[in-house]
């Protein structure tokens, strides 16, 4: 069964192949637009926990002001305020709800078999899912995220960034999608050895939460007597939102902000390679039965 | 004809533990879930401390009484998880599905029945967790010399007290959210609103009092939903933040509000149940 897919996949022109994912993309779409009122709503109430960081922040600032500083880790309390705020920006390109247990689900009720006899490939159809899903998000997003954005204004006390930087921003942003999207992947196609995975997404949940500095900028990290910093600087959850949000803040700056770039490019490829291999791996492996 | 409480809270209790341990891999590893995530919130505040020594000026949290104060969060979040939360989301299910029926038939009463048959004992090694972080952060607060803090058997047995005044309020404003879903036909919202709403009582609240916005919420979480006082008063009582213990109008406060709530909370829960309307057939 398994040699059925690169055979049907080699007989489609290029102009089938979109047109198959043009079709995909439009029915996302529009299962999508069906949740607009509740988006809404959830996009707002997303940013109540920043309220309360807003205020113990301002509780933490004011002690730290006492003995005559302004910063803590090259953090003034607006830049605290804000990091926080463009972590949500980060974490609305690379959380990918559900993406692992609906792989892990797939495959272990069979219904993964419809990808090795229709000439369609998974990652691909669920990558054109995904981008669909989180078009109609930014779309209806965007006004909940103005308005807090607008209120929280003079958090920002840079201003906004140089054009130079604003441009790596969102190439930091589209990579922290294509990240998110084949790191999970990968851990959903572990299904095709371990039928039940909902521990390890578990395990990703909590490193990704941990390392990728949604609580708190990694620079806040002890670097001595371990160099606890370097090693989570070293690994790739911290593109999932910190790595964005430093650039737009002017916390990585020049070369080492290109040189981030270029690792997290890195790992994307690192990601997409270590998933395509799974996916044939995986399919030799499984065997269906039935209907 | 009167049933005995005690005795069908006592089979729920034990159907529930029997049915947690013949999934016991599913249970070992909720324990770890939940301890996971308070331990990376104790995480969190650790790595604060390294750069602030409390939080807010002269509000007396510095780390030792901090941590007391998330101890004290960590009980009542555990025995909230514990008892409550998966009967309120059961709840809100038993309306959707139409369910309830067949509670509303039971010659027991109804608040009691869906409140009570599913205890997650997955949750308990968080409160035990909160438990220890209390009693080491005390010790560490009575051997610094620096402090005068004293703790005597009236001071714990209040602190046990005002827990349960917390798990009150909290149950009660749980119920009255699930509740809801009689009106709304279904609340998958429920856990993600708990969790927005609990977000604010995992504060001190003297961090909300000053400007405007700040003075509205700790109005709000304290006289419209009156979770800042749970979490406050008895964490105040051990933390004793600026010799101030259990002295304060907040705790005449706090036993008000758990009664007001748990009042609330059955005059909402039966006005909810006499606009069910049943589902299907």
């Amino acid at each position: 069964m398994s040699q059925a897919i690169p055979v049907a996949e080699q007989s489609l022109s290029l102009m089938q192949r979109a047109r198959i994912w043009w079709t995909f993309f439009q029915v996302a779409i529009n299962e999508r637009l069906v949740y607009r009122g509740d988006f809404m709503i959830g996009t707002l109430m997303r940013f109540l926990p920043t309220l309360t960081q807003i205020f113990l922040w301002w509780a933490i600032y004011d002690v730290v002001a006492q003995s005559g500083s302004d910063s803590i880790a090259s953090y003034r309390y607006g830049d605290m305020v804000a990091y926080y705020l463009m972590v949500t920006i980060a974490r609305a390109f690379s959380s990918m709800p559900g993406l692992t247990s609906g792989i892990a689900n797939q495959v272990r009720n069979g219904e993964v078999k419809k990808f090795l006899i229709q000439p369609i490939d998974m990652q691909g159809c669920l990558l054109v899912q995904r981008i669909a899903h989180k078009l109609v998000y930014y779309l209806i997003a965007t006004l909940p995220f103005a308005l807090v954005f607008f209120l929280c204004r003079d958090f920002f006390i840079d201003g906004w960034p140089s054009t130079e930087v604003t441009i790596v921003f969102f190439a930091s942003l589209i990579l922290t999608f294509l990240l998110g999207f084949f790191m999970e992947s990968a851990i959903g196609l572990i299904s095709f050895w371990f039928l039940e995975v909902t521990s390890l997404t578990f395990i990703y949940m909590l490193m990704n939460f941990l390392l990728s500095g949604h609580m708190f900028p990694l620079e806040l990290l002890p670097e001595s007597p371990i160099n606890v910093r370097g090693f989570v600087e070293f690994l790739p959850f911290k593109y999932l939102a910190y790595f964005p949000a430093a650039v737009f803040l002017g916390k990585v700056e020049g070369p080492e902000m290109y040189r981030g770039l270029a690792i997290e490019a890195s790992w994307v490829l690192f990601f997409i390679i270590i998933s395509r291999i799974m996916w044939i791996r995986g399919v030799k492996r499984y065997s269906g039965y039935g209907g | 004809m009167n049933p005995s409480y005690l005795k069908v809270f006592l089979t729920f209790a034990r159907n529930s533990l029997v049915r947690d341990m013949s999934f016991r891999f599913n249970f070992i590893l909720t324990c770890f879930a939940s301890v996971s995530w308070a331990l990376m919130n104790f995480l969190l505040f650790k790595i604060i401390y390294q750069h602030t020594d409390s939080i807010g000026v002269d509000t007396g949290w510095h780390e030792n009484e901090f941590f007391i104060f998330l101890g004290t969060i960590w009980i009542i979040n555990s025995l909230i998880q514990t008892f409550f939360m998966a009967n309120a989301e059961g709840f809100s299910e038993m309306i959707r599905t139409g369910s309830l029926d067949f509670a509303l038939l039971k010659p027991i009463d109804t608040q009691f029945l869906i409140s009570f048959p599913r205890i997650n004992w997955a949750q308990i090694p968080n409160g035990l967790l909160g438990l220890s972080l209390v009693i080491y952060s005390l010790r560490a607060l009575m051997n610094d010399s620096e402090k005068v803090i004293s703790i005597g058997p009236v001071e714990w047995i209040l602190y046990v007290f005002y827990i349960g005044c917390g798990v009150v309020v909290m149950y009660s404003v749980m119920i009255i959210l699930a509740s809801t879903s009689i009106w709304l036909g279904r609340n998958q919202n429920l856990h993600t609103f708990w969790f927005y709403i609990t977000n604010f009582y995992r504060y001190p609240m003297e961090i909300y009092q000053k400007s405007g916005i700040g003075m509205a919420l700790w109005g709000t979480f304290t006289f419209v939903i009156p979770i800042l006082v749970v979490s406050n008063v008895p964490a105040r009582i051990l933390a004793q933040p600026l010799e101030r213990g259990w002295y304060d109008w907040q705790s005449l406060y706090a036993i008000f509000a758990a009664a007001a709530s748990l009042v609330v909370s059955r005059w909402v829960f039966k006005f909810a149940l006499s606009s069910y309307r049943s589902a299907s057939s």
